[in-house]
Parts: structure tokens; C-alpha cells; sequence
């Protein structure tokens, strides 16, 4: 560190970063997995239930309600003040995508619940026709809020990818929900989850290359530190995974645990990367400073 | 409506005049009389972070237990022609001085300058923090300013990234967020925040926002007419990222160079084009599930 701070500030003051770090703890990657596969899973379950395969919509169910109710406690647990977590509720707000998440979230519940609840047991199906629409609609942006919601941030490596990272959340939640199925479905009823794990893990792939190619200069926390070495290892899982869900490998019980187990992996260690990726942008004073002074360069 | 107007009137007859700071940095001294005078009075922890090694600054950015901060900007500078002769004799003296010494004997005038700052909430017009909150916890008081309600916070944290500052923070072992609450108490009570009364230099200038703009221009005005051609108001311009601050300021140099962001934005500002590709990849997701389940064997 210098003794001065130098003329031109491109570094600001003493290298000191010029906003805070992210204050959220291990949780909040593990709820963007969570509330993606739960996100999913229950649009997974619909349309297989309407497709009249009830083996696989059933586990797909369970999977979303699994989903849809550890979301909720991670987040909790996350809260600096955890006894407050229903001032949530207080208020809906739509400049604040947390403020619409936990609505989404509050509905996607009890929804998923009485959805599972009928598919398992057959009780109450008219109620539950509704709640198996609800829950799969809602289930989709679900699946995406939390990418609105770290891109409205000032965080450049997020807020630069705001335009691509919904897609990466998206493509993921496709992975996760279908490589979750894929592994509690016998493998004669589990072709849609097996197609779903390949288009996803495909996505997935697809959509984070798109975001670091767009991200340019700023996508270097995703070639270095912790977020590079996890981007890496998820990208390499997720190929792996969803390779094996294309081949017949992933037709035997045995080779649809692997490939789900691989997925699953990648789907979480990728948010692990960007999540980290968030931390080391804000760390960094250049990354902040240097968009903005372009920014005022071309309006000069 | 934009936000502000709206959270004003709500507000009725009951709304006041926009008070906010001016703080002119050519007046400030390092005393820190601030920072103290801002923990007395709202009895802020303590924040011990230990030497820090650069300057005089141990307090090192704002956060929960910080409010004003005093930034102190050592920076090498090129020397004048006239006065470059000179001094080169007196740099040779003092290099040797410390070369056998072992001491650093900067002063102004020897290639280096010192910049002071007392830095602080900037009270957004367009305030990122109020806008992400779910909870309501942060919210435009009557002055126009903006306050965490300390005892709605539920600590979820969206403010502290969102901050294009840096100002928020969360407090250890309290779990919520804090920060300047430009003395929301003494205000109802028509008095000046403790910071501005501490301040001995007047550096710290309390006020109404649009008298204390006119203010600044004047005193930039005269500046520049000085020579001081780097000076230049941080924040005093409503068409800004954040639609001007409440709490702005009168630099000696880039705003960057004292830790401060050069085009702060308020990222709620592109909300509407945020959603639309979080919608685009829900519906992309749906079709995704549609080609899986849909398009082959079941």
C-alpha cells in the first residue's frame, strides 16, 4: 500500500473500496439454489402431471415443497435480526425486489404445499388444480428475482450483468430441478427430468460464457481469487453432469444419481461463484471507479 | 411523480424545508471534532480499527458505527516553475535529512499536499437504501432527509450493496444497519446537527439544501477565481445519478481521489429494464420446462 494516494485516484483513496462488501452470509448462495429448484420443480411437476405422468410430477412436487420450504428458513437465518423476519410483511414495495421476492415466496409456499399434498394423497382436487397453476406460475420468477434483486445493487460485476444474469438463474434453476428429479424418479418416468437437466446444465453454460464475455474488463473477479476457482469448477461439473444425463449412462438409476449429483453440484457451486464475485467486485476500488469515469468520459 | 416529491407531500402541512450539509473541504482542518461530536450525541460504539498508516486517518470509512468520517489525502504534487528551484534545494536538503534520519519531513509546499474531508451520508435525493429496503426501516423524514427506524430494521442487508457510497453498514452484534440520521432529534427541536456545531472551521455548514447550494457556488466561484482550478462541487447538481444530495460537498481534486464514487447512481433507476429480463428469463424458463416435458416421450 502507498504512502499516497495517487494523483489521477483510479485506485480512490489509499485502495480502500468505495462501497461495502455484501453483508449476507453463507445462506443467501444456498437460498439462490434452493429457490431456484423449487422455482422449477414445481413448473416441472405441473406439466408433467398434465402430461399424465403422475411418478414423476409427484417427486417433482416434493422436490419443489423441499425446495419452497428451506428458502424461506435460510433466509431467516440470514437476517441480522431473524425474531423481525415478518416485517417483511409489513409493506409491499416494488422499487425493492426483496420487498416483491418475499411476496413471491409467501404465495409459492402454501401453494406448493396443498399442490404436493394433492399429488401424494388426492385430496382436495379442485382447490388443488389452482394451486398446482399458482405454484408453477409463480414458481418462475421464483426462479429469477434474486437476479433482479443482486443486479439492483451497486455492485459492478452484478449490476453490469443485469441484462444476463436472470438467464444464468434461470438456466440454472432448469438444471437443478431437473437433475433433482432425474435422481428420484425411476428412470422409465424420468425423461422429462432428463431432458430438462441437459437443456439446463446447456443454459447454464451458455448463459454465464454470454455474461462474462459482455462483462469484459469487470468479469475479472470471475477469472481470479475464490469466485474464478468456483466459476471453474462449477462450469466443469455442470459439463460433466449434464453430458452424462444426454447419454444412456442416465438410464440406469445408478448413472442418473451421478449425473444429477454432478449438476446439482454445478448449480450450486455457480452461484457460490457469483456470489463471490459480488464480494470481490465491491472489494475492488477500480472496479467501480473505472465504469463510472467512462461513463462521464462519453457524456463529456 | 419522482420519489422525493412524493414521500414529501405525503407529509402534508407537516413537511419542512430541505436541510441537508454543505461541506467545503478547503475549510477543514483534520480535527475530527465531528466524528466525536456525532458519537456523543448519538451514542455510536466505538470503531477501533488500529493504526492505519495512512495519514492521519485511523477511522477509515464510514459504516454502523462511523457516521463522519474525516478523510486525510497525502498526495505528491508537481511543483510550480518558479517555485521548483527553490524547492528542489530544500527536497535535496530534506532527502538527506531523511535518508540519515530515517524520517519523512513532508510539508506543504515540498511536492506533497494534504487534503482533509469530513465525508458523511450523502441523503440521495434518489436514495438506493430507501428504495431497496423491504421493510420499510428506511424511510424520508419530514426534512427530507433519510433515516433508518431502528427499530424496524430486520437486518436483511439489501441496503449496504445497494449504497452507491458505501455508507451503510450492519452493527456488529446488533445485527441492523446504521448509519447518519443527519440528527433527525435535534432537528425537530430547531437545532443544528451536533458535527456542524462541533466544527470550528465552518467546514461543516448546515442548512437549507437550496440556500446552501447558492453558497457553494458563490464560494466555488471565488476559488476558482483564486486559481484553485481543480475545485468543484460533489453532489450539488440535481441532474446527477442520484438526483443530487442533501449532504454534498466542495472538492480540491476527482472526487475519486478522496475514496469518493465519480458518477454514483441510483441503480432503482434502471428497475424497470431489470424486471423486464428477469421476466424474459422466467418466460424463458417456462419454455425450457415446455420443450422437456413437452417434447418427447413422456
Amino acid at each position: 500500500m502507498s504512502a499516497t494516494v495517487a494523483r489521477d485516484g483510479a485506485e480512490g483513496r489509499y485502495g480502500r473500496p468505495v462501497i461495502k462488501e455484501p453483508i449476507w452470509k453463507p445462506e443467501i448462495p444456498f437460498y439462490f439454489y434452493s429457490g431456484g429448484l423449487a422455482g422449477a420443480s414445481a413448473g416441472l411437476a405441473a406439466l408433467s402431471e398434465l402430461r399424465g405422468n403422475d411418478v414423476l410430477a409427484r417427486r417433482a412436487w416434493a422436490v419443489a415443497l423441499a425446495g419452497g420450504a428451506a428458502s424461506p428458513a435460510l433466509l431467516i437465518a440470514d437476517l441480522g435480526v431473524p425474531a423481525r423476519f415478518a416485517n417483511m410483511l409489513r409493506i409491499f414495495k416494488v422499487s425493492s425486489p426483496m420487498s416483491v421476492g418475499s411476496w413471491l415466496l409467501t404465495a409459492f409456499g402454501p401453494l406448493t404445499a396443498a399442490a404436493t399434498l394433492n399429488a401424494w394423497t388426492g385430496l382436495a382436487p379442485r382447490a388443488s388444480t389452482a394451486a398446482k397453476a399458482g405454484a408453477a406460475a409463480l414458481g418462475l420468477p421464483v426462479a429469477t428475482y434474486t437476479a433482479a434483486l443482486i443486479a439492483n445493487t451497486a455492485v459492478p460485476v452484478w449490476h453490469e450483468a443485469r441484462a444476463t444474469l436472470p438467464a444464468v438463474f434461470a438456466a440454472g434453476a432448469a438444471a437443478s430441478a431437473g437433475a433433482a428429479s432425474m435422481a428420484l424418479t425411476p428412470p422409465d418416468d424420468a425423461g422429462p427430468a432428463r431432458r430438462l437437466t441437459v437443456i439446463g446444465a446447456a443454459s447454464e453454460l451458455t448463459a454465464v460464457t454470454i455474461m462474462e464475455r459482455r462483462l469484459g474488463e469487470l468479469a475479472r473477479p470471475y477469472r481470479e481469487g475464490a469466485a474464478g476457482t468456483l466459476g471453474k469448477l462449477a462450469k466443469a461439473l455442470t459439463l460433466a453432469g449434464g453430458g452424462m444425463a444426454a447419454t444412456p449412462a442416465a438410464r440406469n438409476r445408478g448413472g442418473a444419481v451421478a449425473a444429477s449429483a454432478l449438476v446439482t453440484g454445478g448449480a450450486v457451486l455457480e452461484r457460490w461463484s457469483v456470489f463471490r464475485a459480488g464480494h470481490q467486485s465491491a472489494a475492488d476500488p477500480g472496479a467501480v471507479i473505472g465504469p463510472q469515469r467512462r461513463r462521464l468520459h462519453q457524456r463529456r | 411523480m419522482k420519489s422525493y416529491e412524493l414521500a414529501i407531500s405525503s407529509y402534508d402541512g407537516e413537511a419542512r424545508p430541505r436541510m441537508g450539509f454543505f461541506t467545503d473541504t478547503t475549510l477543514c482542518i483534520g480535527c475530527k471534532a465531528c466524528e466525536v461530536a456525532c458519537k456523543e450525541w448519538n451514542h455510536v460504539p466505538d470503531s477501533n480499527h488500529g493504526f492505519s498508516g495512512e495519514s492521519y486517518d485511523n477511522t477509515l470509512d464510514l459504516g454502523a458505527d462511523t457516521w463522519r468520517h474525516v478523510a486525510f489525502v497525502e498526495q505528491r504534487v508537481e511543483m510550480g516553475a518558479d517555485a521548483a528551484a527553490e524547492s528542489l534545494v530544500r527536497a535535496a536538503a530534506l532527502e538527506q535529512v531523511a535518508d540519515e534520519a530515517g524520517l519523512q519531513t513532508y510539508q506543504e509546499g515540498d511536492g506533497l499536499r494534504w487534503l482533509m474531508a469530513s465525508d458523511v451520508c450523502k441523503h440521495c435525493t434518489e436514495a438506493a437504501c430507501l428504495n431497496v429496503c423491504p421493510t420499510g426501516a428506511l424511510f424520508r423524514t419530514e426534512f427530507g432527509t433519510v433515516v433508518v427506524q431502528e427499530d424496524v430494521c430486520n437486518g436483511c442487508g439489501y441496503c449496504v450493496p445497494a449504497c452507491p457510497f458505501g455508507v451503510l453498514d450492519q452493527r456488529e452484534g446488533d445485527g441492523r444497519v446504521w448509519k447518519c440520521t443527519l440528527c433527525y432529534d435535534r432537528l425537530k427541536d430547531d437545532k443544528e446537527p451536533a458535527c456542524a456545531q462541533a466544527c470550528p472551521t465552518n467546514s461543516i455548514q448546515y442548512g437549507e439544501v437550496d440556500e446552501l447550494r447558492e453558497r457553494a457556488e458563490a464560494r466555488l466561484d471565488r476559488l476558482v477565481g483564486d486559481g484553485q482550478d481543480r475545485a468543484r462541487l460533489y453532489g450539488a447538481d440535481p441532474g446527477d445519478g442520484v438526483g443530487g444530495f442533501g449532504a454534498f460537498f466542495l472538492l480540491l481534486d476527482e472526487p475519486e481521489v478522496y475514496g469518493l464514487p465519480p458518477d454514483p447512481v441510483d441503480t432503482t433507476r434502471d428497475l424497470p429494464a431489470i424486471y423486464a429480463w428477469a421476466g424474459a428469463g422466467a418466460l424463458a424458463l417456462g419454455a425450457a420446462l415446455a420443450a422437456a416435458v413437452l417434447g418427447g416421450r413422456r
